[in-house]
């Protein structure tokens, strides 16, 4: 075994032109942001404002911004795929080899399903929830800092595995054995494990921490009955996590036992059972997708009722449905295998409880419309992906009912139509609301509100281009079509197969007039500007802050009377107050800690993928290391002063409406 | 844990007029509870080991079972200075509230040694198991039981470091309440690592034996 384990010169895959032109232009994009912070004089800017920074408000916002990098590559994969299988018809081969092939469509999963749609999810998450509570952080600022690094650090570990050796060609489920030493003996799959691992990690913290804030940092007065619906969806999503993530955590460590020191957990040898690992992936993967979703959820009501001026219809029954789906979600994970030999009456159970999922998600439809219904309803940006979302889903969801019924799915099993459902729920619902929550947030985040126009036509674009890409695939299962096929030979396919692909570049304008849309609104940021902090008459306590938010949030922790706490503050008057005396707020300060302790993890990982073996114990010492040191650091803490809280709180009551009324 | 110190400035809780601010700087409750938190989270880690062993154990694979292997009376032992390091981490927690740091530093120091005779005898066991060709690479079985004994002799190992890194603070700095706070989350940690033991105890060794 040589110095660097398994790592050679060979690993760079310089013969593979599509790979090498990516890199040259992330190598191009690197050196020219380098340059501008470089020449702009903004490295010390981006090291204590942003990447120790432990203010949730930051850490969403990197948040936002690495699930929208991982949106790009995870795109840029399945515009591939589908512009493959668009040429890959009557026998032809395509332009994408079957093992390169099949690492596009396992990253594609990953990166859309762990490193763009979560780190959205907990981006929106980490920049509203405090807000929503009254709360001035998270229960535990430093851990939120590490949650992001670490996530970041799964991030990184897959984007070098495009450079530097191969990614799993498993599928994003990675099953064994194929995904065991004997079919998989590169470090692709290895890849796969640890960057899975560590960002798994973040995220469990991730939910602890938000789960603490909820519990125990709410405003005085807030009952759980009055937390915002976005907070109540966020806090059953988080409840999913702390209760599946271990799961995954635990499966992905076999997996390596296996792997690694070859454990017999998996093996088709002596005695190992890999649908194990199958029960255990989807016990972790079924929960992982109502994560997703019901956070969507949440956005999407708290959209609905600031949109119409209304109070949200059917609240209790809103927190309940939530609640019933997150357990559901718990007890339907052999849907996913229908087909792998359970009995008649195991399927039929987990059918049946599949099936019953459509009844609370039922009610919160019918909840959105009865909130519209005669409500004045302003056809904004958010408004739009929320309509958009609610035909889209309802598609998807039935689809799904479909595929519960397990005759049904013996027929439909890893065919397209599968495919089909599962973006239509994952896209129509997960993504569309948090391109929603984006549009929404977004001046309260960053002080400007996002140009409308370009928003509209970037949502018609997706609208429109997910049908043309989806709608297809629905009618390419049905015609027999299975899924992560590299090239076909059926001349009935190939219509679909071509609308499909047209559908993903219709797709593509709605990314590219995102982009303009964040670009004209920069230009345009004066005009667009949020002086008051409340762009929409927002219902809840984050619009009673300032547009970005004071670094402290609340001066004064405001007291919670009704669900709707802000719009009642404002009816009675109490909104905008002014104070001349206000107390010493208790900040905890900016802190390495975070980067170093992910740094020396993601060392660690990647000295493990590559068998580095006196590396590997270098990283995970050093991440102890840095965490010991951490807690063992005393200045970590410091008090804003009463003069600062009045200078800051009055320079944005200057904007503060005279007359309040809602 | 212990991102937000709550102790450093004692007039906290009193200096501010405002009651609201309690909640912010009550941060020794939070991170317990907090801690609490993870530990369900771990429960459920071990929760997927268990469920793993459960449906291997019978895999063999024509080798040992665990009727062939299990020593009940060695792994009595080994239960005895797990559980009695239970009772004397309770003691230490006694005397940590009572600010009495000697006896403190004395019931953590026999904890430690307890633990330290457990994960001591695992290892022998562990040893002795592999040099007689009942490593975990030869059975589903085995590798089902070296994965869960493991897996919690690891979280033990965790345990004694965070001990003996407890026993420098508090050797040189007192007990202040962050301190306790410290020791709470260890003693959680410490007590449900034994519950767990209970469970792999029943589950592992006296079904298997049987």
């Amino acid at each position: 075994m040589s110095f660097l384990g398994k790592l050679t010169i060979e690993a760079v895959p310089y013969h593979e032109p599509i790979i090498m032109v990516a890199l040259s232009v992330v190598a191009l994009l690197g050196i020219a942001l380098a340059v501008y912070l470089t020449k702009a004089d903004k490295w010390g800017m981006l090291w204590n404002d942003w990447i120790t920074s432990i203010d949730h408000k930051r850490l969403g916002i990197m948040y936002i911004i690495l699930a929208l990098i991982m949106l790009l590559r995870g795109f840029a994969d399945a515009i591939m795929m589908r512009t493959q299988l668009a040429m890959a018809t009557n026998g032809a081969e395509g332009y994408l080899p079957p093992e390169h092939y099949d690492q596009i469509f396992t990253a594609h999963g990953v990166i859309m399903i762990i490193f763009m749609a979560m780190p959205f999810m907990i981006g929106l998450m980490n920049i509203i929830l405090p807000l929503q509570v009254g709360a001035r952080d998270v229960a535990f600022p430093f851990l939120n800092n590490l949650s992001f690094w670490l996530t970041a650090g799964g991030a990184v570990l897959i984007n070098i595995s495009l450079g530097l050796g191969e990614f799993a060609k498993t599928g994003w489920v990675a099953y064994p054995p194929l995904s065991g030493l004997e079919y998989s003996p590169g470090v692709g799959v290895d890849y796969y494990i640890w960057a899975l691992q560590i960002s798994g990690l973040g995220t469990l913290l991730t939910a602890v921490n938000f789960l603490v804030t909820v519990f125990k940092m709410r405003a005085p007065g807030m009952k759980l009955m009055q937390m915002p619906i976005f907070t109540w969806t966020c806090t059953w999503a988080n409840i999913l996590i702390a209760a599946s993530f271990p799961i995954l955590t635990a499966v992905l460590a076999m997996l390596t036992l296996d792997r690694y020191m070859d454990f017999h957990f998996f093996t088709n040898e002596a005695g190992g059972n890999s649908m194990m690992y199958i029960n255990l992936f989807w016990a972790w993967g079924h929960p992982e997708v109502y994560i997703l979703v019901l956070p969507a959820f949440g956005i999407f009501s708290e959209i609905i009722s600031t949109f119409t001026a209304k109070r949200l219809f059917g609240y209790k029954s809103m927190v309940y449905a939530s609640g019933a789906i997150a357990i559901l979600g718990f007890i339907v994970w052999l849907h996913h295998f229908f087909t792998m030999g359970s009995s008649a009456n195991v399927n039929a159970f987990f059918g049946i409880m599949t099936m019953i999922i459509a009844v609370p998600t039922g009610v919160k439809l019918f909840n959105w419309i009865f909130t519209i219904y005669r409500g004045r309803l302003r056809i904004t940006v958010p408004v739009l992906w929320t309509l958009g979302f609610i035909v889209t889903f309802t598609i998807g969801g039935m689809t799904g009912v479909l595929l519960a019924i397990p005759g049904a799915d013996y027929v439909l099993h890893n065919s397209l139509f599968l495919i089909a459902h599962f973006h239509n729920t994952i896209i129509g619902g997960a993504v569309f609301g948090y391109l929603a929550g984006f549009a929404y947030w977004f001046p309260k985040a960053v002080g400007f509100k996002l140009d409308e126009r370009w928003g509209k036509a970037s949502f018609w674009c997706w609208q429109i281009g997910f049908l043309l890409a989806f709608m297809p695939l629905y009618v390419l299962g049905f015609l027999g079509m299975t899924r992560r096929l590299n090239h076909t030979d059926n001349p009935d396919w190939n219509i679909w197969l071509y609308i499909a692909a047209f559908g993903a570049v219709v797709i593509a304008f709605g990314i590219l007039f995102q982009v303009i849309q964040l670009v004209v609104s920069f230009i345009n940021r004066e005009a667009l500007d949020d002086t008051t902090g409340d762009p929409w008459n927002g219902h809840t306590l984050e619009w009673s802050t300032a547009s970005p938010p004071q670094f402290y949030n609340f001066a004064k922790i405001p007291h919670v009377n009704d669900i709707d706490t802000w719009t009642d503050m404002k009816e009675k008057g109490e909104a905008y107050q002014r104070h001349e005396d206000y107390e010493p707020i208790h900040m905890p300060k900016n802190t390495p800690a975070g980067i170093q302790i992910s740094a020396s993890l993601t060392v660690f990982c990647f000295a493990m993928i590559w068998h580095i073996w006196w590396l590997a114990p270098i990283g995970l010492i050093g991440a102890i290391g840095f965490f010991i040191k951490r807690c063992y650091t005393s200045d970590v803490d410091y008090y804003v002063q009463p003069d600062e809280i009045k200078r800051i709180e009055h320079e944005h009551l200057k904007n503060a409406p005279k007359e309040v009324t809602a | 844990m212990s991102s937000v110190p709550s102790s450093l400035n004692p007039n906290d809780a009193g200096g501010h007029g405002d009651s609201h601010d309690h909640e912010h700087h009550d941060t020794g409750g939070n991170t317990v509870f907090g801690f609490w938190l993870y530990l369900m989270t771990d429960c459920l880690l071990f929760a997927s080991f268990f469920a793993t062993y459960a449906v291997l154990y019978m895999n063999t694979a024509g080798g040992v079972s665990g009727k062939d292997i299990f020593e009940l009376d060695f792994v009595a032992v080994e239960t005895a200075a797990l559980l009695l390091s239970s009772i004397t981490f309770g003691f230490a927690m006694i005397a940590a509230h009572a600010q009495k740091k000697a006896l403190t530093l004395t019931w953590l120091g026999v904890t430690f040694a307890f633990g330290a005779v457990f994960i001591g005898m695992e290892i022998y066991e562990f040893h002795h198991l592999i040099v007689n060709g009942n490593g975990p690479q030869e059975s589903a079985f085995l590798t089902a039981f070296f994965s869960l004994v493991g897996l919690h002799g690891a979280h033990v190992t965790a345990g004694l470091i965070w001990m003996t890194i407890m026993i420098i603070e508090v050797a040189r700095r007192g007990l202040g309440s962050h301190t306790v706070t410290r020791l709470s989350c260890l003693s959680l940690f410490w007590h449900f690592l034994d519950i767990v033991w209970i469970c792999v105890f029943t589950v592992v060794y006296l079904i298997g034996a049987m």
